[in-house]
């Protein structure tokens, strides 16, 4: 998994060999890049940001330039075995809609995100009563596109409110894995889920 | 227009059935080709053209002289190669380069078919080129790419032929006309139809309706450019060194320049070919053969698609592309799409537009890596 960061290192880890995935919000293509090369995966995104695409379908990958709010509904129902949302879900406009959007597309949902209840975000807040501007989360509340920040434990509320089934979860504290009291613990979450 | 110019073309085996439910007798298909079919006959390109292009693309013109219309894309070292691809571009039929088209001679008297042409469609474009490759041997196609009218026929080819074609590129087009689409070219029709020297389209060869024909290029060729383009290549300046001269001549640059376009039009193009072509591309509506669903017209494919549209093309705008990918989407094809920037309108498919070779190139090279 050379080149790939380890939060992308970790989406990888839960596609199997060949499966058929869709990555929303792909960026330049990097991840469905790798899983096809290294895992033989029948790969499709999409992504907003034009020049990203572009260089995604220069690397010869099936992007498509749209957006996860509109152009979802489209995609036929479970016509992929993942439906992948990686570090895009703070960013979107209705992240429950793209919720059960990936999980109608996919027939398993990989949604991975940042922990806005780890606790150096808590502390920034409590101690210094500001919104907190961490490594992960690096861009100042006026100019970040993160709209909707959200903790482990809100994440897993929204997944039973919605009636989904966590399949898979994972965790990390930087570039290190945990299990125990992830809400507090880490600064980034992963989920796998089913309808 | 000259008629007298050794195109490289063949006269198809059989008859050429058309939508309409007429039939051209064995009709005449120019073409030229680029590169060497591979031993397995899987290296094929077929590059469709749009309006007024015909199937020089990257060699010299016969008539002009010129070189080829997409020498950007089409070429050593480009992303269609010739030492990589077996290159095949024919005229369309209808048209006036060679292939069987109004001005062609009448089989019963030698005369130009004039008006008693059939009307074609895009579709019969498609049926034509198919057999051109019949003749040539070839069966599937590795790519079928286009820009424009040249996309609509590499989209139809997914259509009608969905097991010939491994890949489509559609740039800078769109699955059907619209009602602005069809408005701009009744314009052009009515200019040329207008010009007394068209004569019910019986015209005599070198003696057609030159003005009303420079007139439609001048309406269409505005189409072809973005206003922001227009502006800074153009804006109000007047000709070099004149002033108002408060008359009707060219004062402004922008006038000599669309005159000048719609004059040298007229030396390499027929009059009624432009009829002809301009009808094939209003009655164009790909979902139409498939109960309105235009997904439904890429069921039967598994072709790759790419599609490309810019930010300042109105002719066909990103709209129309989107509503191609939604469709390619929904039928479960592998499609990409990117709009790419540019400030030359509906040109910017035979300009130097960064990122487009490029994903042309990917693209291309992915589909060859899948084999």
């Amino acid at each position: 998994m050379k080149g790939l960061s380890v939060r992308l290192q970790q989406v990888a880890r839960q596609i199997p060999s060949g499966a058929s995935v869709l990555d929303v919000g792909c960026s330049d293509g990097q991840l469905l890049a790798f899983l096809r090369n290294s895992k033989g995966v029948d790969g499709r995104g999409i992504e907003l940001d034009p020049e990203r695409v572009a260089r995604a379908v220069a690397r010869g990958l099936s992007v498509v330039q749209g957006d996860a709010t509109h152009d979802l509904s489209a995609f036929p129902s479970a016509s992929v075995d993942y439906a992948i949302l990686s570090e895009t879900l703070q960013a979107m406009e209705a992240p429950h809609k793209v919720l059960s959007e990936l999980v109608r597309i996919g027939r398993r949902a990989v949604v991975a995100f940042p922990n806005f209840g780890h606790w150096r975000v808590r502390a920034h807040l409590a101690f210094k009563g500001r919104m907190p501007v961490t490594h992960s989360m690096p861009v100042s509340w006026y100019e970040t596109d993160n709209i909707h920040f959200c903790t482990v434990d809100d994440f897993r509320a929204l997944a039973t409110e919605m009636g989904l089934r966590i399949e898979e979860q994972a965790f990390l504290a930087g570039e290190v894995p945990i299990s125990a009291w992830p809400n507090l613990r880490a600064d980034h979450a992963l989920f796998v889920l089913s309808r | 227009m000259p008629s007298d110019i050794a195109h490289t073309s063949l006269r198809l085996p059989q008859d050429l059935p058309l939508d309409s439910g007429l039939a051209l007798t064995r009709p005449t298909i120019a073409h030229e080709t680029l590169g060497t079919l591979n031993a397995d006959r899987s290296n094929a390109v077929l590059i469709c053209h749009a309006l007024t292009g015909d199937q020089y693309v990257a060699t010299d013109h016969q008539l002009t002289g010129k070189p080829g219309w997409w020498t950007r894309m089409v070429g050593p070292g480009k992303p269609i190669d010739p030492s990589r691809h077996f290159i095949i571009c024919s005229n369309v039929i209808g048209g006036c380069m060679g292939s069987e088209g109004p001005a062609s001679p009448h089989p019963d008297d030698g005369k130009p078919w004039g008006l008693r042409f059939p009307v074609v469609t895009i579709a019969d474009m498609v049926r034509a080129q198919a057999g051109l490759l019949d003749a040539l041997g070839i069966g599937t196609l590795l790519a079928v790419v286009g820009g424009s009218m040249g996309g609509m026929q590499a989209l139809q080819w997914a259509a009608s032929y969905p097991d010939r074609v491994r890949s489509v590129v559609a740039i800078a087009t769109a699955a059907r006309h619209s009602a602005q689409n069809i408005a701009f070219h009744e314009v052009g029709r009515q200019a040329i139809m207008a010009d007394p020297k068209w004569k019910g389209g019986a015209y005599t060869p070198g003696n057609g309706p030159s003005n009303g024909l420079a007139v439609a290029r001048m309406a269409a060729h505005i189409t072809y450019l973005s206003e922001e383009g227009l502006t800074a290549k153009f804006g109000r300046h007047l000709q070099q060194g004149t002033e108002k001269r408060f008359g009707f001549d060219a004062d402004f640059q922008i006038e000599s320049y669309l005159r000048h376009q719609g004059m040298s039009f007229v030396d390499r193009f027929d009059a009624n070919a432009y009829l002809y072509i301009t009808r094939a591309l209003d009655y164009f509506d790909l979902a139409e053969g498939f109960g309105g669903t235009l997904a439904a017209a890429f069921a039967a494919t598994t072709a790759r698609f790419c599609v490309i549209s810019f930010d300042s093309d109105w002719l066909y705008p990103t709209a129309e592309a989107r509503r191609i990918v939604q469709a390619l989407v929904a039928a479960g094809r592998h499609a990409s799409f990117v709009e790419l920037a540019s400030p030359f309108g509906h040109d910017a498919f035979l300009l130097d537009t960064p990122g487009l070779t490029d994903v042309v190139d990917g693209f291309l090279r992915a589909v060859e890596m899948a084999a």
